[in-house]
Formats: structure tokens, sequence, C-alpha cells
């Protein structure tokens, strides 16, 4: 089944965001600050002020007071720094005007003065009695106030982990580290405001249409019927369009101005808006003699920007899921997030789990190690069975988790023998949905027998128009051309919590289904008030017609009769949410696991250190592919998603807080050249909580890739690397140090 | 803004166009601006990524990199110019059939890339297809599926070619 977007995407005709003008548009562009931390003691506009076609120009100074914040969480971040900058390349003032050249070039002639200050920009100088703080006197996760930089503290606990301390045959305790990793979305960021007669509308690459609006709502003081999304096609994702990033400033703007205000950037400017959590991750995991996990004692710090977004629920829904997969008695997990003076950290693929899998997954294999067991055998022991329960008061495994393993082992040929110098890792990895979340969506029957399906959810590559597309067609029996799926406009769709967590497919497609069995019923009801069947339950539904006494009636007709002349159409509606539960942390259970299992081979150069990474491997229990075409073509990019934050990609800052390396130049993300061969399994077994038993997909291969390959390295040449990425110089240097590099290879 | 234009001529997917351009303005921006071309996606805007691949005298450039100015005379084709007769290029076709789009924004270039390689060298090696999309960044797809599909159009097009050679 083809994508339903896919010809006007190989015909460029597709318009996104940034493609889109509006007449009498004012343009505008950002000054970044060149600073992280410092003082705004004064700001010149005039120079830009007074160029023709500048329509107006605007610090902190010329909003509202105090100026408007806002977040997802906590409202920490404002439309325009205020007083203080915060990060390197935070937005400090805009130029309006009326072409994008003009406000171009009218950035350079604001003039600001700065007094710089000093930033802290690693977990260990952020946590420092002393440290200077990100936002003294503001609000935690907790609604407490700040008296350090973190912002988020999350406790969980099972068993009893002091007294199973001293009930272990080996106790492992390691520190690892994953860097902050850029999105690399190809569609700049761009979005465009506009007034409506009751206040705005704002056309954006948005994953979550309905959090915008009530983000915008909240910050700029408006009714939520006040503020319209219209969510794009996004050009990329991956988490980095989750939340507001422009939009605030921009509604503000058209508002202000009451004319169409589009904001737009460049590729380097998304490094300067967003990037994934870093994390330093201390872990002491006890063994028994056989191998299996005792205990894990997790302590999991999460590096933030300098405004919260969602960071503080990344770092309680992936540290609730500290111990990983495995069956885990006892356990202490603390995860926090920790403000820094740096780029703003969102979602991303992955929601904080590639971080925490990466020093699970090396733990396992530091044990394998230790205990002399081979890497697969060790995962194996410690792997629930089907039904078993392994987070406590959580959903019970859903998969039969040993197979898929055993599976991608045997995909890299685990075992059997291998030239030198070549090795092989398996790893696995979990994430969860977003526990009791809610999806609406409505369908409508046509008079022509044709449908149109609104949904919340908006499409960004991963394939949803299509899939809600085939859900729709097979439920009403209808050719799937004959539908129209219409996303993302909180206007026209009914409520969706957001297109994030691999829960579309599931949440949404089970509304969509709803929403059309909903109108299978009226067809049914109305079939039987006309008398063309005898009894609801005889309806049979075929080919676009119900059958009736006399023959097949089409739809269209039907509604002809029942609704008369002037046809008219009928609306189905549907919801579905998944099981609430109190008691829970994160407020209900998971609808299913996002399981994950990757085997990965590698070549290593003992003279440079290079990882030549040979063949990538995942499986993954999908419970059903609705699109297997494109539920493979997710997998696979999440994989190479994976390669890149394993093998090369980094953000760096200087010590002063200064973004190094802001651009695809410097930030190299994997190219066609450093593709291996990959391979993706999907498992289906009709088990999940989705249409036709579907799982979510998609996030899954990018958590495990890391740990796979890592292993693959150690069984390659016998070092062991406990910070990402895998550059080069990295493992030639740890190499070198183990006395392996290339003057000592046997 | 005020600079200084230019009067060009070159041959735009086919048809002679002629129209004032600022000097200052790229390939790029003339052609989504202007001239409504939107399918030549800008990205990055200095010759990093690829998303705005056309192709100029048979060579797949960067647009956001070429002044405007720089194409009088030349012949450029761009996304919107690949399909002839309504009928969609084997390449387009390629990688609808082999999954090889998903958020879309680097198709296009993908495609022009594509098309520049497979026009000097009709039967390339997979490595000689992975050098050749090795300035156009994906970050959806990872790349296998683009290579299959420029694979498969390959032999689509030398089994037109023989069939053409033959009649």
């Amino acid at each position: 089944m083809r994508r339903a977007d896919v010809v006007k995407k190989v015909t460029g005709a597709l318009e996104y965001t940034i493609d889109s003008h509006m007449a009498g548009m004012l343009h505008g562009k950002l000054l970044r600050s060149p600073l992280a931390r410092a003082r705004i003691i004064g700001i010149d506009l005039a120079g830009a002020q007074k160029m023709p076609g500048v329509a107006a120009v605007l610090s902190a100074t010329e909003l509202p007071q105090p100026v408007p914040r806002f977040g997802p969480v906590i409202a920490d971040q404002p439309l325009l720094a205020s007083e203080e900058t915060k990060y390197h390349g935070e937005p400090v003032a805009i130029v309006l005007a009326n072409d994008e050249d003009t406000a171009a070039a009218a950035v350079p002639q604001i003039h600001v003065e700065y007094e710089e200050l000093p930033a802290v920009c690693t977990v260990a100088d952020a946590l420092k009695p002393g440290a200077p703080l990100v936002h003294p006197g503001g609000k935690r996760h907790d609604g407490k106030i700040c008296d350090s930089n973190v912002c988020g503290e999350f406790e969980f606990q099972w068993g009893d982990i002091d007294k199973a301390k001293h009930e272990c045959a080996a106790i492992i305790d390691e520190v690892y580290s994953f860097p902050m990793i850029h999105h690399h979305a190809l569609e700049p960021l761009s979005c465009i405001a506009y007034p409506m007669d009751k206040g705005v509308a704002i056309k954006s690459p948005i994953q979550s249409p309905f959090i915008l609006q009530r983000v915008v709502a909240a910050c700029l003081g408006l009714e939520l019927s006040a503020v319209r999304v219209m969510a794009s096609d996004i050009g990329g994702g991956f988490g980095s369009r989750g939340y507001a990033k422009l939009e605030p400033l921009a509604a503000y703007l058209a508002m202000r101005t009451g004319r169409p205000v589009k904001i737009s950037t460049s590729l380097d400017d998304g490094f300067f808006t967003v990037r994934r959590l870093a994390a330093t991750v201390r872990m002491q995991t006890g063994f028994d003699g056989e191998g299996r996990i005792v205990f894990q004692d997790v302590q999991d710090d999460f590096l933030m920007g300098a405004y919260a977004d969602t960071s503080t629920r990344i770092a309680q829904k992936a540290g609730f899921l500290g111990c990983g997969l495995y069956r885990t008695p006892n356990a202490r997990i603390v995860a926090r997030a920790i403000y820094s003076h740096t780029v703003v950290s969102t979602a991303c693929r992955g929601f904080g789990m590639p971080q925490l899998v990466w020093a699970i997954e090396s733990q396992m294999n530091a044990a394998s190690r230790l205990l002399k067991i081979d890497p697969l055998e060790i995962r194996l022991r410690n792997l629930p069975a089907r039904g078993e329960v392994f987070v406590p008061g959580d959903t019970p495994a859903d998969g039969d988790w040993r197979e898929g393993l055993k599976r991608a082992a045997a995909m890299v040929g685990w075992g059997t023998p291998k030239k030198s110098n070549v090795g092989r890792g398996v790893a696995v990895g979990v994430k969860t949905p977003i526990p009791a979340s809610v999806s609406n969506a409505v369908a409508k029957l046509h008079a022509d027998g044709g449908a149109t399906v609104a949904v919340g959810t908006t499409e960004m590559g991963q394939g949803a128009r299509t899939v809600f597309a085939q859900i729709a067609a097979e439920i009403l029996r209808i050719p799937f051309a004959q539908i129209q799926v219409i996303m993302g406009d909180t206007a026209i769709a009914p409520f969706d919590f957001a297109t994030a967590a691999s829960r579309s497919t599931v949440t949404m497609g089970r509304a969509v289904m709803a929403a059309c069995e909903e109108l299978l019923s009226q067809l049914r009801a109305m079939a039987r008030e006309l008398g063309v069947i005898d009894r609801e339950a005889d309806a049979e539904f075929v080919n676009a017609t119900i059958k009736g006494r006399q023959g097949p009636i089409a739809y269209g007709e039907l509604l002809k009769q029942y609704l008369g002349t002037s046809h008219g159409e009928i609306t189905g509606r549907g919801m579905f949410q998944g099981e609430k539960d109190s008691r829970h942390p994160l407020g209900g259970l998971s609808d299913f696991w996002e399981v994950i299992f990757t085997s990965a081979e590698v070549e290593v150069d003992r003279a440079t250190g290079k990882v030549a990474v040979k063949k990538l491997v995942s499986v993954s229990e999908v419970g059903l592919a609705i699109n297997p075409l494109q539920a493979e073509a997710q997998e696979e990019g999440s994989l190479i998603m994976g390669l890149g934050h394993t093998l090369m990609e980094e953000l760096v800052y200087d010590e002063s807080g200064k973004l190094l390396n802001a651009g695809p130049l410097d930030y190299r993300i994997p190219t066609a050249m450093d593709i291996p061969i990959i391979e993706t399994h999907l498992v289906e077994n009709r088990d999940g909580p989705g249409p036709y038993g579907a799982k979510g997909i998609g996030e899954g291969p990018v958590i495990a890739v890391a740990p796979a390959i890592a292993d693959a390295v150690y069984d390659a040449v016998g070092v062991v690397i406990k910070d990402l990425p895998l550059t080069p110089e990295r493992v030639w240097s740890a190499l070198n140090a183990a006395g392996r590099g290339a003057k000592n290879a046997n | 803004m005020v600079t200084e234009s230019v009067a060009i001529t070159f041959t735009l997917n086919g048809v002679t166009t002629s129209l004032d351009v600022s000097c200052t303005h790229t390939l790029a921006k003339v052609l989504r601006e202007q001239l409504g071309l939107i399918g030549t996606k800008i990205s990055c805007e200095q010759g990093e990524c690829g998303a705005c691949t056309v192709i100029v005298d048979g060579k797949a450039v960067n647009s956001c990199i070429v002044l405007a100015p720089e194409v009088d005379g030349c012949a450029v084709l761009t996304i919107e110019g690949l399909a002839q007769h309504g009928e969609l290029d084997p390449i387009q076709t390629a990688f609808m059939e082999e999954g090889a789009v998903q958020c879309g924004y680097c198709t296009a270039g993908m495609i022009m890339s594509a098309k520049a390689l497979l026009m000097e060298n009709p039967d390339p090696t997979d490595r000689e297809i992975r050098e050749a999309l090795a300035g156009n960044l994906c970050r959806c797809t990872g790349y296998q599926r683009i290579v299959q599909a420029i694979t498969a159009a390959a032999k689509k097009l030398q089994a037109v070619d023989a069939v053409a050679r033959k009649g």
C-alpha cells in the first residue's frame, strides 16, 4: 500500500509551512544571543527601525511586562530573552519587515550591550554548591521554588534494595554518559500566525496541535477557542516539533500588528532551538551467580537546557523504566532533570530511553564479562516471559521477548566464526507510550459514499494519514482512494493528546475505528427503518453497499432515501483512552510495550579507531504492521538515527557555554556513505491493543543501537567505552590505553 | 530592499525563461519565490544538506549556493520538470514503490541527485549511488530504500532502453 501523500512528495508539490505565503504577511527574523549567560545592559534598535521596509523591531522591553512566558509543563520560557540571556542562541530581538531580505538585513543593525556571566553547561557544574542558578526563584516541576538547578526529581522504588545488596554474587557500579543530540529535521522551523476575528490562527509544523493551542492561550491570556492551530505536514519531527517554539511569539506579533506574521529560520537555527537531553547515569547492578539481576540502584541525571519544555516529563517517564525490560526484583531509581545554560532540551525519538538503555545494557555487557556468561545468554536469563510482571503495578510482558532476542542474534550470525577485529553485539530496549492519553476522531460519510476522517494527529512522515485511511477503508468497506484524512486542525478535529510516543496508530487508530463503526451503526439503523433489512444484526456491508433484502444498496443511495433529496451526510465519533490507574506513578498502565531487539556486527580498525558497522539488525514486536512498507521503513530510519548518536553525533559546548558545532557542516549525521546492511524484522502476533492487534512502532530501534555496537566493539578488539559517541578518537584512545592499538595487534 | 538586478535567460524545465533577478539572490530563492517552484526545498542554505538540489547543464548542484545570474544561458531542471506528459519519471515511481519517502523534505533533492547520476551513468554500482547521494541528507529513512529505489529505477530505464534499441 503506497503512502497517501507520496505523489505530492515525489513531485515536490507538497506545501510545508516554510513554503507558505499570505497576502500582507510580515516576515520575522530573530537576533540571537552570542553568549550563553549574560545580563542585557542595553539594546539599540534604532539602526534596524529606520531601514525602509521594516515594520517593527522588538526586544523584551517592547513586550508586555512581565514578559509573557510559555512551556508545556512549566511556563518558564520568555517570548524574547528578558534581562538575562540563558543560553547561546537565545532569541533576544525580532525584526518584522515586508520581505524576508529586509528583515534579515536589519537584524545585524540591532546593537546589544551584554555583561557576560558565568554559565553552567554540564551536570557536574550545574550541581556544584554555589553554582549559578539558571532560574533563581523559578518553579520546579513539583511547584516548589528552585533552590538549585534541579528542576524535577522523581523516585521509584520496589522490593528491598538495601537487603538485596547483601545477597549478590557480583555488584557492578559504573557511570555512563550520553551526549546532547540534535534532532536534525530537514525542514527548518517556521510558523505563520494571523489574526482571527476573535484571537489568532497559527499554521505550524507542530506534532501536538492541542498542546500548542493550550500553551499559546495560557501565554497570551486567551481562551482556548481564540487560538486555532493548523498543523501542516512536517518535514521531520522526531520530537523537535512537539511543543511551542516560535509560535507564541508569532501569535503575539500577529495580534499586535493585525497582520499575518511568518517567522522562518534555517537549519542552523534548529541547533539553537532544540536538542535531546544529555544524561549521566550511575548504575549499581547486583547479580546472582547465574547472572540474574538481584537489584538495580539507578541515578539518572538528565541535563536539561535553559528552559524546561517537556524535559521533566522525560526524566520522570524514562526514569520509571530505569531498569529496562528485565525482571528486577529490587529497585531504586532516582531521575533528575537539571537546568543548564544550554539550548532547550525536549522530546526526542525514544523519550529518554536511549540514554538509560545505554547504561542498562552496558551493565549487562559488563556482567557478561565479569560472570563469563555469553551476552545473549545473560539477557535471556533476565527477560520476562509473556504475561510476567516486570515493573510492579504495570502491564505484564506482552510478547515473546526471548524469541525476539534470539532472532536478532541469529540475524548477525551469533556464535558463528568471524574474522579478527570483527565483533558482534546484542541489546534490548523498551519504551512506553503515553499512559491513559486520549484520542478522538470524527468520520463523515458523504452523500456520494466517500468519507472524510478528521483527526488531531499530524503527518510527519510516519505515515499516519495512510494508516488512518487504510483503517477507515477497512471498516467502512469503501476504497482507500475515497477517503480523505484531515489532520491537525484544532478547529476541525476533536481533541487528541499528541503525535508522539508511537501512540497514533494504536490510540488514534482505535478512535478512527470507533468513529467509522459508529457510521456503520447509523447506516444499520437507517436501513432497518427504511425496511431495507429486517434486523440491524442482519446488516452486511460489502463494497460500499449494504446488503438489503432486494440486493445491495450503495451508501449514497441509502443516505438519499433516508435524508431526502438534499442528500446530506452522517457523522460518527470515536474515542479511545488507555487504562487509567491513579496509583500508577504515570497515571495509567502502558497500553503496550514498545520493545526492540538489536544486534550489530562491526569491524574495528586498530590503527585509526574507526568503527565500521557492517550490519545492523532490529527485531520488533509490532502486533500487526498495518502498513508493512511504512513500518519497516520507519524502523530502518530509527536504527540509523541511533547509528548517528552511537558513532558521530554530539553537540559540543565550550566552558563559557558557546555551542561550537551548530550546523550541518560541523555536526555530522549519517549520510548514504555511512550505512551498513540494515535488516528489520517485524514480529506480528496480533497481540497489541491497537486496530487489528497493532502496537506502536518507530521509536524502538533508536533505543538500543549504541549498546549493541559498543559490545560488538568489545567483542572485536576488547575495549570497553562508557561514553558516547564512539568516535575514532575515543576508540583509538581506549585501544592504546589498553595496549590493544595497531602496534600491539595480535 | 534595493539591490542591483540583472536580466537572465535560461531554459527552465525545457521552457525558455527570461526574468530580472537580484544579483544577491540564489537560484533556490528565485525558483521558489519568483517562479513559485516550491518543490526545490531550502534547509541549510550553505550547500551541506542537498534539499535544494537541481540539475544545471546535466550536473546536480545545490541551488542555495548558486547565484541566480550564474544560470544565464544554462539549462535548469527542477523536480517540477521531471514528469513528462503527465507521467512520472521512473525514479519518482521507484521512490514511491520502494518506500523511499517519509517526511518528504529531502525527497526532491534526492531524486534530482539520482536523476543527474543516471543521466551520466545509467548502470551505477551501489557504491556509485551512495557517492552520488553523499551530499543529500535524510533523517527519516536511513537511506537504504533510497538506494534501492535508484537501483530499481536504473534497471527499469535500462530495460526501456533495450526495448527502444531493439524496436
